[in-house]
C-alpha cells in the first residue's frame, strides 16, 4: 500500500504538485490522468524520489521513503518511461539484469528471472537475450523496458506514459500485456497518462489531476456517473459518458439468466470478457436483439438483450 | 572496396617497417636527391630506434592528455561542475593555440633538454580535441537513457561508469585519435631540443642541405600518422558497434 500525504513540489514561484494526498491499494492499477503540466509526472517521480518533494511524505507499506538514500529506494521500485530508455550498449539480457546486478543477485538467479520475464512478455529468451535494443521493434523495446523494471521483483511499478510512443494497435496489445502481468505478479502499478481512454481501460482507480491538484480519485464508473466538478466531467467526456460506462462492464457481469428451458447458443455469441460497449455495437450492426454470453469453455452463462444493455448505460 | 583499403594499409605498414629496418635498400631511390656524394640514407642513428622513441613520446603525452582531458570533461558535465566549463575550455584552448615551439623554448630552462619539454608541449597541444569530444559525448547521452539509469537505482558514479562513459566512448576515442595524429607530426619539433625522434632526420637534412634526409624523415612520420589513425579508427569501430543508438 502506498500512502501519499499532502505531497507538494514547488519550483520558485510555481507549484507543480499542490498538497496531494491519496492511498494506493496493494495489488491494483492506479492511473493518474491529466493534461500536460498538470503535475502528474512530478507526482509519480516523487514516489521514487527522482524528484525530492518540497513537503509532505510517501509511505510504502508503512515505511517512509525518505528514510533511505534515493538510489537504494529506487532499486526496490520498478520504473518504466516513455520511449523505454533501454541502454543501447547493452544486450536485452544485460538490460533486464540491471537492477538484479545492482542488488548483487547471483548469475543463475538473474538468468532464470530474465528468462521468466521474457517468456511472460512473449519474447523467446533464446532468440532475444543477446540482441541489442536497436535490433528490436518499438513494441519489443517497450516490452523489454517493462521486463527490466520488473526484474528485481519490485512490489511497486511506476510507469510514466509507458505506451505513449507506440502506435494504436501495438498499444492495445501492450495494455493487455500489462493487465496480464499485473495479475500474474500481483504488482502494485501506478501509471501516468494523458489518455483518458487508457486510464479507463487500465485503472482500478483513476486519479484526475489539473494544475497540480488532485481533482478526484475514485473507481472509473464513479468518475463517469458522479464527476466531482465540471472539469472532471469534461475530461471524462460528458458526451460519451454512457458509452464509457458500458465499456467498463463486461458481458459476464451483466449477463441475465436464461428463462427456464430456453438455454441456447445461437445468434450472436460473445465471451464473458467482452465489454457491453462491444456487445451493443455488434448487436446494432447485426440488427439483432439478443446475444448469448459464453465462458472460456464455450458453456452458455446467460444472455444479454439490447434493452438490458441500455439500462446499464444509465447512472444507477 | 574494403579489401583494397586493407591491402593498401598492409602495404603501407610493410613499406614503413622495411624502410625502418633495412633503410640502405632504399638508397637508390633517394640517391638522386643528394649532391656532392652526400649519404642518401640517414646514417647518424638507427631509424627504427628513432621511430620507436618518437612513437613512445607521442603515446606517453597522449596518455597524459587523455587522463586530464577526460577528467576535466567529466567534471564540467556534472551538475556541480558546470561553472568550471568556461575556465577549462580557456585552459585547453590556450594549450592548443600556444605554439608548441614556444612551449619548448619556455620549458627547456625549467626542465632541461631532452624528452621532457617535448612531452609538455605535446601534452598541452593534445588536450583540446579530447576535452571537447568528451564534453560533447557526455552531453549527448539520450535523456531517456539517463533517466532510466537513475530510475533503476544507479548511483551517480554507477551512471557515469556503466552508462555515460560507454555511450560517450566512440567520441572520446575519436578525440584521442585526432590528438595522436596531430602530435605524431608535432613531435618532430622535439628534436630541436634533443628529444629522440624522427625529427632528428629532418633537422639533420636541413642542417646539411640534404633533401633526401628531409624527405625520408617526413615520409616515415607521415606513414606512421596514417597507420596510427587507422589503428585507432578500428578500435573505435569495435566500441562503436554495440553503442550504436537507434
Amino acid at each position: 500500500m502506498i500512502v501519499i500525504e499532502s505531497l507538494t513540489k514547488r519550483y520558485d514561484s510555481t507549484t507543480a504538485v499542490d498538497a496531494v494526498s491519496m492511498v494506493i491499494e496493494r495489488n491494483s492499477i492506479t492511473v493518474i490522468v491529466g493534461t500536460s503540466g498538470s503535475g502528474k509526472s512530478t507526482l509519480l517521480r516523487m514516489i521514487n524520489r527522482l524528484i525530492e518533494p518540497t513537503s509532505g511524505r510517501v509511505l510504502i507499506d508503512g515505511r517512509d521513503t525518505a528514510s533511505e538514500p534515493g538510489h537504494l529506494l529506487r532499486r526496490r521500485i520498478g520504473y518504466v518511461i516513455q520511449g523505454h530508455g533501454l541502454f543501447p550498449h547493452r544486450t536485452v539480457a544485460e538490460n533486464i539484469g540491471t537492477v538484479p546486478h545492482l542488488l548483487h543477485w547471483d548469475e543463475a538467479r538473474t538468468r532464470a528471472r530474465t528468462a521468466q520475464l521474457l517468456e511472460a512478455l512473449q519474447l523467446d529468451p533464446a532468440n532475444y537475450s543477446e540482441k541489442y535494443p536497436h535490433q528490436l521493434s518499438g513494441g519489443q523495446q517497450q516490452r523489454v523496458g517493462v521486463a527490466r523494471a520488473l526484474a528485481a521483483e519490485p512490489a511497486v511499478l511506476l510507469m510514466d506514459e509507458p505506451f505513449g510512443a507506440l502506435d494504436p494497435i501495438i498499444r492495445e496489445k501492450a495494455q493487455d500485456d500489462l493487465l496480464d502481468i499485473q495479475r500474474r505478479f500481483g504488482t502494485t502499478v501506478v501509471l501516468v497518462t494523458h489518455d483518458i481512454d487508457e486510464a479507463f481501460r487500465l485503472g482500478d482507480r483513476v486519479a484526475v489531476m489539473s494544475e497540480g491538484r488532485l481533482l478526484q480519485y475514485d473507481r472509473p464508473e464513479v468518475l463517469v456517473t458522479r464527476p466531482a466538478n465540471p472539469l472532471v466531467g469534461r475530461m471524462t467526456g460528458s458526451a460519451e459518458r454512457a458509452m464509457r460506462l458500458l465499456s467498463l462492464t463486461t458481458a459476464g457481469e451483466a449477463a441475465l439468466p436464461f428463462a427456464a428451458g430456453e438455454q441456447r447458443a445461437e445468434g450472436l455469441v460473445v465471451p464473458t470478457s467482452a465489454s457491453l460497449r462491444e456487445v451493443l455495437s455488434e448487436l446494432l450492426w447485426r440488427g439483432s436483439e439478443c446475444a448469448t454470453v459464453v465462458d472460456a469453455d464455450g458453456t452458455p452463462r446467460g444472455q444479454l438483450t439490447v434493452a438490458a444493455i441500455l439500462t446499464r448505460g444509465r447512472p444507477a | 572496396m574494403r579489401h583494397v583499403a586493407t591491402i593498401l594499409r598492409l602495404a603501407a605498414l610493410g613499406l614503413l617497417l622495411a624502410f625502418l629496418i633495412v633503410p640502405q635498400r632504399f638508397a637508390p631511390l633517394f640517391a638522386p636527391l643528394t649532391t656532392g656524394g652526400a649519404p642518401p640514407i640517414y646514417d647518424q642513428g638507427n631509424l627504427a630506434m628513432l621511430a620507436l622513441s618518437h612513437l613512445a613520446t607521442v603515446l606517453v603525452a597522449c596518455l597524459g592528455s587523455t587522463v586530464i582531458a577526460v577528467a576535466l570533461g567529466i567534471l564540467v558535465t556534472r551538475a556541480g561542475g558546470q561553472e568550471f566549463l568556461p575556465l577549462s575550455r580557456a585552459v585547453v584552448n590556450f594549450g592548443q593555440t600556444f605554439p608548441p615551439v614556444a612551449v619548448l623554448a619556455l620549458a627547456v630552462p625549467l626542465v632541461g633538454f631532452g624528452e621532457r619539454p617535448t612531452l609538455i608541449a605535446l601534452f598541452l597541444y593534445g588536450l583540446l580535441p579530447i576535452f571537447e569530444n568528451t564534453v560533447v559525448g557526455l552531453r549527448t547521452c539520450p535523456p531517456a537513457v539517463l533517466e532510466a539509469a537513475a530510475g533503476m537505482g544507479m548511483s551517480a558514479g554507477q551512471q557515469l561508469v556503466s552508462v555515460e562513459l560507454p555511450l560517450a566512448m566512440p567520441l572520446i576515442l575519436e578525440g584521442i585519435r585526432l590528438s595522436m595524429v596531430i602530435n605524431i607530426g608535432t613531435a618532430t619539433l622535439g628534436s630541436t631540443v634533443a628529444a629522440k625522434g624522427l625529427g632528428e632526420v629532418i633537422i639533420a637534412g636541413l642542417l646539411s642541405n640534404n633533401t633526401a634526409f628531409v624527405l625520408q624523415g617526413g615520409l616515415a612520420t607521415g606513414l606512421m600518422a596514417v597507420l596510427l589513425y587507422d589503428a585507432v579508427a578500428a578500435l573505435e569501430r569495435r566500441f562503436g558497434r554495440s553503442a550504436r543508438i537507434d
